[in-house]
């Protein structure tokens, strides 16, 4: 059953699925920790809206999601704070902007369904050269940040307002930590689809955080998961001939719901 | 003054609509036990928020050590209602939770070290937590919990301790316990500011106190002669003469 490593377009899809798979729980933990987790689903959806503009004007779609995605994260911050103690409303009201923005501009796109289609369950066993560099650098920027600001992120996650007397910059933390997780959902959207990337935020530290002992093990074990049910999900759509990006999300929520019932017993 | 720990001058505060403190001013030296009691909204939160500068003040100063919030910020803890409001879920150790109030050690990107776990052992020991290190915060009592937060308001080493209400909702065992380790840092030379719904135990441990009623306040630079029925009468709002 190794023959799939035969074909040069699956190793790219592996290696690109383990780098996203490294990177993703990274990004997701600190975001869930804050009960912030609709931000990947928001961010993705803003990301669909760049692509779509981007199809539409003629740039590259990736440079579209990026703009789009960060101006997305930037908002949510700002409407933020006009909700109080509803804070989530924010989240929700720009991902229906992206919802909206893409269904508009889609019908302005030639082939506009079948172009979005691809870019929100990805097209991971179609990975160029350049998307698999792309990968790289970003995981290595989020392994960096991750390891650099290690202690600060768990400080603001478990409590923000000792973590700014302490004296830790929690505001550029913050837009850091927002401004990274942009970058990764947009780019990651278009190489292993929204709907996968903003499940992987989400998805490995939820399952994680039921069962681990500490901050550290929740971030070493939802990184397990996540490359677990990426790497796995992928061999599996390949022998079944299904789709990699919807496989490897059923595939969490299988673990974390099996999770969830060992814990209770 | 050497030994000033903190002074407030004319502070006035008021949400809008709503004037919280007005013109309050004291001065603490090092050692002090300043009690602050009052009514739900009195200020006495308020007052805890504007000495940590979550609030600005409309007007009046605060003196730290001499100095700004900004230079005193490494000497200042500060323990919370925590254990009543955080999420006990939070996947952490008592030791990554003690830990994390090193930063201002540290600094940012630095790694914790040997040394550092011997800092978060050493505070655990004061406040009796030293046993639960590995423990995930959760699955602790609301007693041990609060210990926890005093633990990691204490691993910096501060010569100020601020704490707001920090024995709400514990049951009355832990609440002594907690007290006594209170009282026993207080003994060794910690400055310590508290509010407190709990009269008795805070003029039982304080020596200065700080009454916010109806008409303003009321500041005690001695709890010595303060009885508990002058205390009611105070808050009930018949006025006594300031600086008593």
């Amino acid at each position: 059953m190794i023959d799939i490593f035969t074909y040069p377009f699956m190793i790219k899809a592996f290696a690109v699925a383990f780098m996203i798979s490294l990177c993703a729980p990274c990004i997701g933990l600190p975001i869930v920790l804050k009960r912030f987790s609709a931000i990947g689903d928001a961010t993705s959806h803003s990301a669909l809206g760049g692509i779509a503009f981007g199809l539409l004007i003629g740039i590259n779609p990736i440079v579209g999601a990026v703009v789009f995605s960060i101006v997305a994260v930037l908002t949510i911050e700002k409407l933020r704070k006009s909700f109080g103690a509803y804070q989530e409303i924010a989240t929700v009201v720009i991902m229906s902007a992206g919802i909206g923005l893409t269904a508009v501009l889609s019908a302005f796109i030639k082939n506009g369904s079948a172009n979005i289609n691809s870019f929100m369950f990805g097209s991971i066993v179609a990975i160029s050269d350049f998307e698999l560099w792309l990968s790289l650098v970003l995981t290595s920027l989020v392994l960096i940040l991750t390891l650099l600001l290690y202690k600060e992120n768990f400080a603001i996650a478990f409590d923000e307002e000792s973590a700014g007397l302490c004296g830790i910059p929690v505001r550029a933390i913050n837009f850091v930590m927002m401004l990274l997780t942009a970058i990764v959902v947009s780019v990651a959207s278009r190489i292993v689809g929204a709907l996968m990337i903003s499940s992987l935020l989400v998805i490995p530290v939820a399952t994680s955080m039921l069962i681990s002992k500490s901050y550290k093990q929740t971030l070493i074990l939802s990184i397990v998961i996540s490359e677990f049910i990426t790497l796995l999900g992928l061999y599996i759509s390949f022998y079944m001939n299904l789709r990699p990006g919807g496989t490897i999300v059923l595939l969490g929520v299988i673990v974390l719901i099996i999770t969830s019932i060992f814990k209770k017993r | 003054m050497k030994n000033e720990i903190i002074n407030v001058k004319n502070l006035t505060f008021e949400y809008p609509d709503t004037a919280v403190l007005k013109d309050v001013s004291f001065s603490l030296q090092k050692g002090d036990f300043l009690g602050i009691i009052g009514a739900n909204g009195a200020g006495k939160s308020t007052l805890i928020k504007l000495i940590l500068g979550f609030l600005t003040p409309d007007c009046g100063e605060i003196t730290l050590f001499g100095t700004n919030l900004a230079e005193a910020r490494s000497k200042i803890g500060y323990v919370s209602q925590k254990a009543n409001t955080f999420n006990t879920d939070f996947p952490a150790t008592v030791k990554e939770v003690v830990r994390a109030n090193l930063f201002s050690e540290k600094g940012l990107f630095k790694r914790y070290t040997k040394e550092d776990d011997k800092k978060v052992s050493e505070a655990l020991e004061l406040v009796g937590m030293a046993d639960h290190k590995n423990s995930l915060i959760g699955s602790l009592s609301g007693g041990q919990q609060q210990r926890v937060f005093i633990a990691r308001a204490l691993v910096a080493t501060p010569e100020l301790l601020l704490m707001d209400e920090p024995t709400v909702g514990i049951d009355a065992h832990s609440v002594r316990e907690i007290m006594d380790i209170i009282k026993r840092l207080n003994k060794n030379g910690m400055t310590i500011i508290m509010t407190n719904h709990d009269t008795p135990t805070l003029l039982e441990a304080a020596n200065k106190l700080l009454i916010f009623c109806e008409h303003g306040y009321e500041e005690f630079v001695s709890t010595a002669d303060l009885s508990l029925e002058r205390i009611s009468d105070i808050l009930a709002g018949k006025r006594l003469h300031k600086h008593d």
